[in-house]
């Protein structure tokens, strides 16, 4: 520690802290732009000038590393005339019209310019002028406000992992642009608009719409992945007019990913049910709650009274703990087993196997700790973009490794010690070689069961699977590390693997031959938390992929939009319109709820209150934002009521809270998820070690702004650089193999159903594979992992 | 005596290439010290002996700078030379490439030697494309000559040596950004600490030093560190390029002895032009104070000397003014340029070059008002010591000294509309 003097006050400090984190240490505010404590020191701005003992110019506190015993004036005269100077240079090229300036209020130029500016502007040349650029959809641009902090180009370059905003030009010349006619593409670009201190970035959708003293702070979870991301929903007349991330350094750190942030356009979307609606003859009239609930009781009733099971309850992996909960005690109130929120997996041999529930199986920032990590079938940056980040961080900070298993070679933005691009059955054959290549690097064969150790005989292990279990193991090529923290990890690709079971039996093994984390980057919100509030199959009843092949009397689905959330959307969507009756809990009305016969408006995260339980374990509640819009209600409110009208015990619950008390048993949830949070396998299931096959194969990617029905209504995310539309994506060979070329139209075919699609050539696609993204052209299609087939469209 | 040093062959027939060099002892130090393995500090201490100081503008001495390279180092170190010489009135590095190249390469490889360098390159101003080109072909002789390459003189001393040519951009020339320059990237300085000598050249502890530093340490070895500082004066050891320019009748580059009388040096450029009275000189280029002839006549040219009368060396671009020059529009040229080339990355440099010069320009073009003055005085002193690099004092410099020692001929531009020199 080093002793020094802020202002005559004296503070101790790290060895290699600066005089700003010094300063902010003990509460003495130094003028600040360019300064960000996760982005690297540019020094450029110069307002932070500090006088400092011994030196004849003032310093720059963002950059001076403190010594000992130094003695610091950040008030003194000469301080805070060249803090002046300073200011006035930033304001001479900067507009003075702050009363139409987008950030006007929440400007740091502006309250630091409270502070040191001066009344009266001494600069009467000419003001510079700088063109905007349109760098996309969510960014907007006013660059004649820029102060070329270059905050901006910093994130995108440090934390998105592209430098996709420079610097160009040289002195007044100097403007922050993008590559030549590119837009901004980064799953995190909305993060530019908090750190710009100026107005020269703004949000598009919020722009010119509020004031941010007419905003009222909520603070939420995100809900768009199952990172737990703490946010501040801003709301004006009871609309979401923006979110912003809350500061949470040990999930979110300050930042989110664009999906949380421009989530909410989708809540304002024109398709949001208000009130209930039930069919009839085939058209959909209005109706009151109560008739409406009292028509879904009895039909309900109805059914139940034959045979539960005849019943199937969908609830989407979005969906709060109290609504899956309460899902499943109406399920159970009426004889039904059939309850699953894993509606995109396809392999479900694990049920039953699991010693509790599956998580990421460490914490988020033990990530970016790690050494050596394996990645399996992930396209991390839409899966989880913040993920995607921390492990960048240890690539780059640490020396991490990370290895991939996939059949996408989709670049993660992060330098990839190794990879393997296989079809979906050669990754199971790829984590064979890895396991094998493992047991006879620590000699540890013994450990496995004899049943895998077989298995292994007559598998080749090719030079990149022993490299990949040589770095999880800690060798290296220069040296070797003697306790690695590695960690495995499957991914949502993974776990929509038509032989999840497998590779998850696989990873685990290697993960524990090795002694890394083993652990699963859950998919949505709250897969955890569905998974331990038990909205699932009870033993021996239908899981969500079985409740579509063998269809139902009658469905409840809760939040799903059938063929856009299942992983069989030809399926789903047949099973529904088969169906005798069909009642949804949705936000939005659908074209996909089109064969339902009851629509109940029931509340998004923003109107309702509930809990969301993170991938690392994490039990977040939240109360709602705003009000429902229109007659919508809480979902745990319409469970209840149903519950009630059905004459079921157990369904007075008078708040969330009670339900959410009575999940965990009245305990406080940390003590509950210790307990029930675990990853291992009380059997491996059997692993086909021949299984191959040579037929298309469909990667049913899910896009990054496809995830959920509130993300597939948000406009800004539609028309951004990531949005997904219909294709089929496939390499050069096969597009050779099928005689096919670019922006050819095919005919895609899964099952009975077809549909036309233009081909994109995509090398990062494995052989004999087509991308088929999953939207609103291609929803309709079969299982996300099927076999396909492509021909040239006439 | 002149041509002592760096220029030492240039009254031979063909003074840049291999064969001249070698005719006068040239290489041979090199090959002494590899082969005799003469130690890393020795050399270092004949350096620091010999008083020679960067020739680059800053004076810092070289020994010591050598001897900050951290001398233990697991991986590559790298030697830079500066020979981005890109200010106005500066050019002399470019006649060290052009007529003794060898001296220079030499020199680079006893430093590189010295400090532990395996690679180095020679970054050289991009509007000086041919004598790049002949540097380049200097480097191919001396590879294939065993001057450069690996194991030099069957030791186990390596060097590679590279050219690399900028693309004219005076930020160029500052350390820091010359190496991002290297690097591939942006010109654009660096914020120091760390300095090159810990954090340079790919993150690698790199050395920078000026041209003509580097082609006096062949000179300070063969004869020793104490006959080089014995050519000087005290603080100012050798001799000095002067590039001299401006009204004189014989421009061009003067290598002389340090701590000459200015007189001698102007009577060896031919005196003032055309029979005119000296108004002004510019030492050592523009980022250095004007001074009125009254002071510089009675200066000498050496870093005391300068710093006495109120001015410094910098790189010895010595630009001489006659009366026929009016002040404010020199000003307004040397404002222009600053603008022009700030990098744009820090905030007082950025906005206030432009603010500078605008506001010359506007008293050039008749619309000055009495305020200004102060104004002017004041932004300069506000870049002052606040920037990343030294091109925001750079850029101070010329408006405080002009206005200091020229306050009435700017008072009369502003009340007339027009100079008082030239009457437009
Ligand atoms: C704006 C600016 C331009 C510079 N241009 C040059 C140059 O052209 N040549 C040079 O040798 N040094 C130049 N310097 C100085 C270098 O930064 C550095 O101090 C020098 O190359 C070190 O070598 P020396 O110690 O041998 O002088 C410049 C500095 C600044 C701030
Ligand atoms: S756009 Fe904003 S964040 Fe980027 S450099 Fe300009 S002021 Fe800084
Ligand atoms: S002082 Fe000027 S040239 Fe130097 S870093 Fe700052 S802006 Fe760039
Ligand atoms: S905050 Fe220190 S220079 Fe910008």
């Amino acid at each position: 520690m080093l002793k020094i003097e802020i202002d005559g006050q004296a503070v101790e400090v790290e060895h290699g802290s600066t005089i700003i984190d010094a300063a902010d240490k003990i509460g003495v505010a130094i003028p600040r732009f360019c300064y960000h404590k996760k982005l690297s020191v540019a020094a450029n701005c110069r307002m932070c000038l500090v006088q400092v003992e011994k030196f004849n110019k003032p310093l720059p506190a963002c950059a001076t590393p403190v010594s000992e015993g130094m003695k610091i004036f950040t008030r003194s005269k000469s301080a805070i005339e060249a803090q002046k100077s300073v200011m006035e240079f930033l304001l001479i090229n900067h507009p003075l019209d702050c009363p139409i300036c987008d950030q006007g209020g929440e400007c740091e130029l502006q309250d630091i310019a409270v502070g040191y500016g001066s009344v009266k502007s001494r600069y009467t040349e000419e003001k510079r002028v700088v063109l905007n650029k349109n760098i996309g959809p969510l960014v907007s641009t006013d660059m004649t406000r820029c102060i070329q902090c270059t905050r901006c180009v910093r994130f995108l370059k440090e934390i998105g992992g592209m430098m996709e905003l420079g610097l160009v030009g040289r002195g007044e010349h100097a403007e922050i642009t993008a590559y030549v006619d590119k837009s901004v593409e980064s799953e995190l670009s909305g993060n530019i608009i908090d750190l710009c201190p100026v107005g020269a970035l703004t949000s598009k959708p919020f722009r010119y719409s509020a004031r941010s003293w007419e905003l009222t702070r909520r603070p939420s979870i995100a809900a768009h992945d199952a990172l737990g991301s703490q946010i501040e929903v801003q709301v004006k007349n009871n609309r979401v007019m923006r979110v912003l991330p809350r500061e949470k350094e040990s999930i979110n750190e300050c930042w989110i990913s664009d999906r949380d942030r421009f989530s909410y356009e989708g809540l304002n979307s024109t398709e949001r049910l208000t009130v209930p609606m039930i069919k009839q003859n085939g058209e959909w009239k209005e109706a009151d709650w109560k008739s409406a609930l009292e028509y879904v009781a009895n039909r309900l009733k109805v059914v139940a009274e034959k045979d539960g099971n005849d019943i199937g309850f969908l609830v989407a992996p979005t969906s709060t703990m109290e609504e899956g909960y309460l899902t499943k005690k109406l399920a159970r109130g009426l004889k039904s087993g059939n309850v699953d929120h894993r509606l995109r997996r396809g392999d479900f041999r694990l049920d039953g196997h699991f010693q509790g529930t599956p998580w990421m199986g460490c914490n988020i920032p033990d990530l970016q700790e790690m050494d050596r990590v394996l990645v399996i079938g992930s396209n991390l940056r839409n899966e989880h973009p913040l993920l995607a980040h921390r492990l960048r961080h240890a690539v780059k900070m640490n020396a991490a490794e990370v290895s991939i298993v996939s059949s996408l070679d989709d670049d993660p933005l992060m330098p990839v010690a190794f990879k393997e691009i296989c079809s979906p059955d050669g990754m199971i054959n790829e984590l064979l070689q890895i396991l094998k290549a493992m047991s006879s690097l620590q000699r540890l064969s013994l450990c496995l069961p004899p049943s895998l150790n077989k298995l292994l005989e007559g598998i080749e292990v090719s030079a990149n699977a022993d490299a990949i279990a040589h770095s999880l193991a800690g060798l290296g090529k220069d040296y070797d590390l003697v306790s690695p923290r590695s960690g495995v990890f499957l991914g949502n690709m993974a776990q929509h693997h038509p032989r999840y079971s497998e590779l998850y039996s696989l990873a685990e093994a290697i993960a524990s031959l090795c002694g890394a984390t083993f652990g699963v980057f859950s998919e949505s919100a709250n897969r955890v938390g569905l998974d331990l509030a038990r909205a699932l199959p009870s033993a021996g009843a239908l899981n969500a992929r079985t409740m579509l092949e063998q269809p139902r009397k009658a469905y409840m689905l809760v939040n799903v939009e059938p063929e856009f959330d299942c992983r069989n959307g030809k399926q789903a969507a047949d099973a529904m319109a088969q169906a005798d009756f069909v009642v949804a809990l949705t936000p939005f009305k659908s074209f996909a709820l089109n064969d339902a016969d009851v629509m109940l408006p029931v509340a998004p995260f923003t109107e309702t209150s509930g809990t969301f339980m993170s991938m690392e374990g994490r039990v977040q509640s939240f109360a709602a934002a705003v009000k429902p819009l229109g007659e919508c209600r809480p979902g745990w409110k319409v469970l209840r009521v149903l519950g009630n009208l059905l004459g079921l015990e157990g369904f007075d619950f008078d708040s969330s809270e009670a339900v959410k008390n009575e999940i965990f048993g009245g305990e406080k949830p940390s003590k509950v998820v210790w307990n029930k949070l675990n990853n291992n396998l009380r059997h491996l299931v059997e692993v086909d070690v021949k299984a191959t096959s040579t037929a298309l194969r469909r990667i049913g990617e899910i896009p990054l702004y496809q995830s959920d029905a509130i993300v597939r209504r948000s406009l800004p995310l539609q028309k951004a650089g990531q949005s997904s539309v219909g294709m089929a994506a496939m390499n050069s060979a096969l597009m050779q193999k099928l005689g096919l070329q670019e922006g050819d139209l095919v005919r895609v075919k899964q099952d009975a159903e077809a549909v036309k699609l233009p081909v994109r050539l995509d090398d990062r696609v494995y052989d004999n594979c087509v991308r088929v993204p999953v939207c609103a052209e291609t929803a309709r299609l079969g299982d996300l992992y099927g076999e396909i087939s492509v021909e040239k469209a006439s | 005596m002149a041509n002592e040093v760096c220029f030492r062959t240039l009254h031979l027939p063909n003074p840049g290439s291999l064969e001249t060099y070698r005719s006068i002892g040239g290489y041979e130090t090199l090959k002494r010290i590899v082969t005799e393995k003469v130690k890393a500090t020795e050399i270092i201490n004949q350096v620091k002996i010999s008083g020679l100081r960067g020739r680059g503008g800053a004076g810092f001495p070289t020994g010591l700078k050598w001897s900050f390279m951290p001398r233990y180092y697991d991986g590559t170190k790298y030697l830079v030379c500066n020979t981005d010489e890109g200010e106005p009135g500066t050019f002399k590095d470019r006649d060290i490439i052009r007529y003794n190249p060898h001296q220079l390469i030499e020199g680079m490889a006893i430093a590189a030697y010295t400090l532990g360098a395996r690679v180095g390159y020679n970054y050289i101003h991009g509007e000086i494309w041919e004598d790049y080109v002949f540097f380049e072909r200097a480097l191919d002789e001396a590879r294939a000559a065993g001057f450069l390459g690996e194991n030099l003189f069957g030791t186990n001393f390596s060097f590679d040596l590279y050219a690399h040519h900028g693309y004219g951009a005076y930020i160029c020339g500052e350390e820091t950004a010359l190496i991002e320059s290297i690097e591939g990237k942006k010109g654009q300085p660096r914020f120091k600490p760390p300095f090159p000598a810990s954090f340079g050249v790919y993150g690698k502890p790199t050395n920078v030093n000026n041209t003509e530093s580097y082609a006096s340490i062949p000179f300070i070895l063969q004869h020793g560190g104490q006959a080089f500082q014995d050519l000087g004066v005290a603080n100012s050891g050798g001799t000095k390029i002067f590039a001299v320019s401006g009204h004189v009748e014989k421009p061009g580059n003067y290598e002389v002895n340090m701590g000459i009388p200015f007189p001698e040096l102007l009577s060896l450029a031919g005196g003032i032009w055309k029979g005119r009275q000296l108004k002004a000189v510019i030492p050592g280029g523009p980022s250095t104070a004007v001074m009125p002839a009254a002071s510089i006549m009675g200066a000498t040219m050496d870093y005391d000397g300068l710093s006495k009368a109120g001015s410094s060396l910098g790189a010895g671009s010595v630009i001489i003014m006659d009366d026929s020059t009016c002040m404010v529009q020199t000003l307004k040229r040397l404002s222009y340029f600053f603008f022009e080339e700030s990098c744009g990355q820090c905030t007082p440099c950025r906005e206030g070059t432009g603010w500078l010069y605008r506001v010359v320009k506007r008293i050039v073009d008749g619309e000055g008002r009495m305020e200004d003055l102060d104004l002017l005085t004041d932004v300069s002193s506000n870049i002052s010591g606040r920037t990343i690099c030294a091109l925001g004092d750079a850029a101070a410099t010329p408006v405080l000294s002009f206005i200091k020692h020229f306050r009435p001929e700017f008072e009369y531009y502003i009340q007339h509309g027009r100079s008082m020199v030239t009457g437009k």
